[in-house]
């Protein structure tokens, strides 16, 4: 077997057209699962029972099943009750609500992180409950949260080729049908994993330079 | 006669299985200076965060004002007070904390500007120039712009009594202001709240452990054990010729621990 740079740039317009849709599903499925965190995580605070309880279930049963199975779900099982979605959007859906879940734990975190006398200073001011979250408690809950939430979305990022097994032509999928239709595995496969470790790179730099930015606390 | 601007009528107050406060009642005239001594544990910290509704009492009534606190009038009864009612009711009362808690993620004038703003709607250029008179009164109109982060502890809680009277409450509740200071900076802020005491008519509770700082700031002195009023009296009296056996001890004590009477 022998690497043919011939084929690689045959192939590459075809791999960047991927590569467009996996980081639009990864920037997609960030944006869905910071909401999706943030709900859980302040609807696991509510005071009313009923509503904490059942939300905490289910991110429980969403971190406790696959990924795939989640997505296979949403794809081809949803249609069954009359809910057809294209690819790509049951792709995002499946990993917002899937890293929703664990980013709420972040949010969990990071809330829990802002001290009581926050919250005791912003009652004496005479805030609303809404004015207090705001103003008070998402400003410096926030910053803190920056690395760990961008670390998930790197996370994310990475497990974008499931998508593939839901039809999305995202990088993964890309390479396989022109590896499927040319019988040469090489190039694609290995330029995938070159893509991704390019991508991911850049993003752990990003990555660090958030946490210099946001990750200390200051008081 | 005038008629009590705080008025507690047998609240009782548990965390778990004890009984901070257990039937207690007093009453504050308007204007007056209380001072609110005691060991750890007495129950007098507990008595300004219930007044603060930081802390909900499990028994009694408390009326502010000449309204209930905790309770509303309905159908000629009393219920249980809703959010609304409780926020109508915190816009007469405002509370300095031990540890200042400020709001670190904004500056010096913003924490003072911003629950006028947000609660009472005030605009921007009106509460910033009563913001940088509170700040000038406290002595860091140069600390406007500054956040936080950058002052020493007493500027801190300088700011902090800036941020209270904004609200221009009825009642400042002043929950333990110099204990977390360095020794070097409890003047600055000791100064500032005696003029405080002395030039305006609002009600004020200290809570303290500086036994020469209530002497001077208070009119009446409250000595507080078990969650129930020992003794209390003009700070003369207190200081210099308690009559209960348990104020003579606490304050034998605390002159032993060093602290200033």
């Amino acid at each position: 077997m022998e690497w043919d740079w011939a084929f690689v740039w045959q192939i590459f317009p075809t791999l960047v057209e991927g590569v467009k849709i996996t980081i639009l599903a990864t920037l997609l499925g960030s944006v869905l699962a910071a909401f999706v965190g943030l709900g859980i995580a302040l609807a696991r605070r509510s005071s009313n029972r009923i509503l904490s309880r059942s939300v905490s279930f289910a991110a429980e049963f969403i971190r406790g099943t696959p990924l795939l199975v989640q997505l296979y779900f949403i794809f081809y099982v949803l249609p069954d009750i009359g809910i057809l979605l294209a690819p790509l959007v049951a792709g995002v859906i499946g990993l917002g609500l899937h890293y929703g879940t664990y980013t709420a734990e972040v949010y969990r975190a990071g809330i829990d992180n802002v001290p009581r006398g926050q919250w005791e200073a912003a009652k004496a001011c005479n805030l609303s409950a809404r004015q207090t979250w705001m103003h008070i408690i998402i400003p410096q809950a926030l910053p803190p949260m920056i690395p760990a939430l961008a670390n998930y979305f790197i996370a994310m990022f990475k497990e974008t080729p499931l998508l593939s097994a839901i039809t999305v032509l995202e990088l993964m999928n890309q390479a396989k049908s022109v590896a499927n239709s040319s019988y040469r595995y090489i190039e694609p496969i290995t330029m995938v994993g070159a893509f991704f470790l390019a991508i991911s790179l850049v993003a752990v730099f990003a990555l660090r330079w958030l946490e210099r930015r946001y990750g200390r606390v200051e008081t | 006669m005038v008629a009590p601007i705080i008025k507690i009528d047998a609240i009782a107050k548990s965390f778990g299985n004890f009984k901070v406060l257990d039937g207690l009642s007093m009453e504050v005239k308007p204007a007056e200076k209380l001072a609110l001594i005691g060991p750890s544990g007495s129950g007098k910290t507990t008595i300004l965060r219930i007044l603060m509704t930081l802390e909900r009492i499990d028994g009694g009534h408390i009326e502010i004002d000449g309204e209930q606190l905790y309770h509303m009038e309905k159908n000629g009864g009393l219920v249980p007070a809703d959010e609304r009612h409780l926020t109508r009711m915190r816009q007469k009362i405002g509370m300095v904390f031990q540890l200042f808690n400020l709001f670190p993620h904004k500056s010096v004038i913003d924490n003072v500007t911003l629950a006028p703003m947000l609660t009472k709607g005030t605009p921007r250029a009106e509460a910033e120039k009563r913001a940088m008179e509170l700040l000038d009164m406290v002595g860091l109109a140069e600390k406007a712009k500054a956040m936080p982060a950058q002052l020493s502890g007493g500027q801190k809680q300088r700011v902090a009594i800036a941020r209270a009277l904004a609200l221009s409450p009825k009642i400042m509740l002043f929950d333990e202001v110099t204990s977390a200071l360095d020794p070097e900076l409890v003047e600055e802020v000791m100064n500032v709240m005696k003029r405080l005491a002395a030039e305006t008519d609002m009600t004020m509770l200290l809570v303290t452990h500086e036994m020469g700082f209530a002497h001077e700031f208070a009119d009446r002195v409250l000595f507080f054990d078990g969650g129930k009023i020992v003794e209390e009296g003009k700070p003369d009296d207190i200081f210099s010729n308690p009559k209960q056996e348990r104020t003579q001890s606490f304050l034998k004590k605390i002159i032993a621990a060093g602290h200033r009477v």
